[in-house]
């Protein structure tokens, strides 16, 4: 047994953890740390010390945190060996009143200086055996016979240094006695807790840090490159779009089973209803892809396109999905499938892809794999997200769908989360508050008059309400108050002009 | 790109430096464009009023530390895995145990619900991701229809099902990820580029389906393409091992927990961290994070047994989550937003709504 194994690896890694080192510093200050003044112990008074209450009202005024915050923190700190109880050492627990603590050292304080330190706990053992005369607790009187018959050899030295131990503490002050005694409980009760009590060292998994293997940065051939705060945008549309969608954050009708124990709105909002509530049609206007990943959403679609005699389109993607996520054995006759019924020339219901697409996807079905369809594949998804989907919004179909689909009612004036009501507000990133988040943008007034199109105002307008990102460099060039250079390589999907 | 063999002329140390050298050029150029911070423009947002969220459920009946678990997506059934080897599948509405199945290996650090609902997939220290399917008969013993799906060199970290019930993704700490054919257990893609153990990943929710992130030891969060293998985005801001990472909704972003107390959130289009999550109070590493149904709020599970709900856009945090009784090993938010569940090494799952 050697030093080592008490500080190795990830447990020495925590401890050493900046971040909290950092805490246990600013504790530690002498002008704006934790009071530290005599505290006393029944009869003894000891220096030095600080009180439960004084950390947690020092926790609180320092982090600008709530009382059962500071408790919890103050007691992670000592469950963790950072500061130690001197009253009631046994229980490594915060006091938020009068109890005194201290500062744990960062060594095991066992040995007399000059001593060989060797078998730290077999000699803490020991030692607390001579001098409550055999009085140990059950399994400490269990750990002290299997490390005498380990190190049976040695045992004559560990009892030696009990004693020399023990007798160096005699002739120091009650105060230190206590101090020192205190101190190494509280490290040992960490470093070899009781059966069944919380191990704090239990740190999981070791994890293999290879740090000697050197990979170069790979390839970067996509480097994106774009006016950085427009891309901020998406991020805040998106989560004023989904907020009523939220259920956590806005509450869901009628009630959210969890807390009223009610499966209704799993029952009304189940995959196939005769009648889909408000909320759900609704975002099927979000995307394209919430369309497709609703199963109701995607057969109202395919009813919309057997009308435009374009379902074949949705049928094709559909087969190239399953391709693409279906058992490697049947890779194969998928395929063939799909040439068979919609690629072959005269196919039954034969999609219409543009030539190239089409004599690179011929070409590859000769040696047919998992991704030979995708170039067709997103070929026609994106032709239907550009056409049929806009037009389904817009049609008679989802028109009389919105309007018939159900909002449940709310079951009981239960407290919801957040106590808005705007359940129906659409999105308000108006033009003007565009405008307002980008002050330095504006070259001149910062009103929303302007209407050309050539306006940095219109041009924001557009990024907004589009899905992607797009601007020509042109009529961003009339914006002088910034400037900015960028070598995008690739958007998402509109295209970008030079 | 892998790990390559040196050519002549160079050494580990100058390979090191060329490395860092282009690292350094990246950020320089990263850094001229960083205009206004998110949370600026996010001031324009409105505040979050105070959040109320309990336990409502509490799930117990493992008798070791809770490692990990999935939702289904039926919205109310989940897996659970822990350290003994046990893998439950939970009904948490009703608080019933529908399946039991006990792995011969411990720390079963990985599962996943299947997308169809009849099957489950865990691995751990047995260096192995083997998927269960779930048979409605309860007599069934599922041990004997365990198949071995995914092979690694070290201990599988985390798993997911693609699109479908038919491949499998994991990663492992021998420092790659994978691609598996459920039904043939063929490796059908391996991603190798992390240069320490790889400890989670997450699938994209794009159109195309066709990247996932994953987060490991060596600090780096790296985005993949699943059909040629290539690492195509690489970050490196965190301080200490990345524990997990979780893509934004949208999937234009996600965001990381590590070991040094942050969460961060990283912009792919940017290319860059755009926010990070920090508290002077918050001292212990985080472990686990995911994202509420609009992409909002940030819930961070850490290993001082607490669950921090972050303010994605504002970086502010919203509220503090107490209750577990040792460290937060996983949160995931339900399919349709309504609930949120945690799972502890107090042996213990919580559903918080």
């Amino acid at each position: 047994m050697t030093i080592n194994t008490l500080a190795k690896g990830a447990w020495h890694r925590e401890q050493m953890a900046s971040f909290r080192k950092k805490v246990i510093v600013a504790m530690q200050d002498p002008d704006m740390g934790v009071k530290m003044r005599n505290q006393r112990l029944l009869i003894t008074v000891i220096p030095h010390a600080m009180t439960g209450r004084d950390i947690i009202d020092w926790l609180i005024q320092k982090y600008n945190i709530c009382e059962e915050e500071a408790l919890h923190v103050g007691a992670m700190l000592v469950r963790y060996g950072y500061v130690y109880p001197l009253k009631e050492p046994r229980s490594l627990v915060l006091r938020p009143d009068e109890s005194p603590y201290r500062f744990q050292v960062s060594q095991p304080p066992l040995h007399p200086p000059g001593s060989v330190f060797i078998l730290p706990a077999p000699i803490y053992l020991a030692k607390k055996n001579i001098r409550k005369q055999g009085e140990l607790m059950e399994y400490e009187k269990e750990r002290y016979s299997v490390l005498h018959k380990r190190i049976n050899h040695t045992w004559d030295f560990v009892v030696m240094q009990a004693r020399e131990q023990l007798r160096a503490s005699k002739q120091r002050r009650k105060a230190d006695r206590i101090v020192l005694e205190c101190q190494e409980q509280a490290y040992w009760l960490i470093n070899r807790p009781p059966p069944g009590a919380h191990n704090v060292l239990d740190m999981g998994l070791e994890r293999i840090n290879n740090s000697s293997r050197v990979t170069l940065v790979s390839d970067i051939t996509f480097l994106y490159f774009l006016f950085y705060s427009l891309l901020f945008i998406p991020f805040v549309k998106y989560s004023e779009q989904y907020l009523n969608h939220d259920p956590i954050m806005q509450g869901c009708l009628p009630s959210n089973p969890w807390i009223s124990d009610d499966t209704a709105h799993w029952t009304m909002n189940a995959e196939v209803v005769p009648s889909p509530t408000r909320l759900r049609v609704e975002r099927w206007s979000f995307s394209f892809m919430e369309l497709l990943n609703d199963s109701m959403g995607r057969r109202e679609f395919m009813t919309y396109l057997e009308k435009e005699f374009s379902a074949e389109n949705l049928c094709f993607w559909q087969a190239c999905e399953d391709v693409r996520h279906g058992e490697n054995s049947r890779i194969i006759e998928k395929v063939e499938d799909i040439y068979k019924n919609f690629l072959a020339p005269g196919a039954a219901r034969w999609v219409n892809i543009d030539s190239k697409t089409m004599d690179k996807t011929l070409h590859g079905i000769r040696h047919p794999h998992r991704f030979v369809m995708d170039d067709a594949q997103m070929h026609i998804y994106f032709l239907m997200k550009k056409d049929s989907y806009p037009r389904y919004l817009k049609s008679d179909l989802y028109k009389n769908m919105l309007a018939k689909a159900v909002v449940p009612q709310e079951t009981k004036k239960s407290v919801f989360p957040f106590m808005r009501r705007q359940r129906h507000a659409r999105g308000r990133a108006s033009r003007y508050q565009l405008c307002s988040w980008f002050p330095s943008l504006m070259p001149g007034p910062k009103t929303c008059q302007s209407q050309s199109p050539e306006s940095p105002l219109y041009l924001l307008v557009t990024i907004a309400t589009t899905q992607g990102v797009a601007f020509s460099l042109q009529s961003y060039c009339l914006c002088e108050s910034q400037s900015f250079s960028f070598t995008a390589a690739r958007l998402p999907e509109l295209g970008f002009q030079r | 790109m892998a790990c390559q063999g040196l050519q002549s002329g160079e050494t580990l140390a100058s390979l090191k430096k060329e490395s860092d050298s282009l690292k350094k050029k990246l950020e320089e150029e990263r850094g001229k464009l960083n205009d206004i911070e998110l949370h600026q423009v996010a001031e324009k947002v409105e505040m979050l009023g105070a959040l109320s969220i309990k336990t409502k459920r509490l799930l117990k009946g493992h008798g070791n530390k809770v490692l990990c678990m999935d939702w289904c997506k039926d919205k109310r059934r989940l897996v659970s895995s822990s350290q003994d080897g046990k893998v439950i599948v939970w009904d948490a509405f009703t608080l019933n145990k529908e399946h039991g199945v006990t792995l011969p290996c411990t720390w079963v650090m990985a599962c996943a619900y299947a997308p169809s609902g009849c099957a489950v997939a865990c691995g751990g220290l047995d260096n192995k991701c083997s998927v269960f399917p779930l048979s409605l008969d309860k007599n069934e013993n599922l041990s004997a229809k365990k198949k071995a799906v995914a092979m690694h060199t070290n201990y599988v970290s985390g798993c997911t099902f693609t699109n479908s019930d038919m491949q499998l993704l994991t990663s492992s700490g021998d420092g790659t990820c994978a691609l598996w054919d459920v039904e043939s257990g063929q490796l059908l893609q391996s991603f190798h580029g992390h240069t320490a153990d790889v400890l989670s990943l997450d699938l994209a929710p794009s159109e195309t389906g066709n990247t996932f992130v994953s987060g490991g030891s060596d600090k780096k969060a790296n985005v993949w393409d699943m059909r040629s293998g290539q690492n195509i985005q690489s970050f490196e801001s965190h301080e200490s091992d990345i524990n997990c990472v979780k893509y934004y909704p949208s999937g234009d972003a996600f965001a990381s927990a590590s070991d040094d107390s942050t969460c961060r959130f990283y912009d792919l289009r940017a290319d860059r961290e755009v926010a990070v999550y920090q508290k002077d109070s918050v001292i212990f590493g985080a472990s686990t994070v995911d994202f509420s149904l609009s992409g909002r709020l940030l819930f961070a599970g850490y290993n001082d047994y607490t669950i921090n709900v972050w303010d994605v856009l504002k970086g502010t945090r919203v509220s503090v989550l107490f209750g577990h009784e040792n460290r937060v090993s996983r949160v995931r938010v339900s399919p349709d937003g309504t609930a949120l569940c945690s799972a502890s090494w107090d042996n213990t799952l919580r559903i918080w709504a």
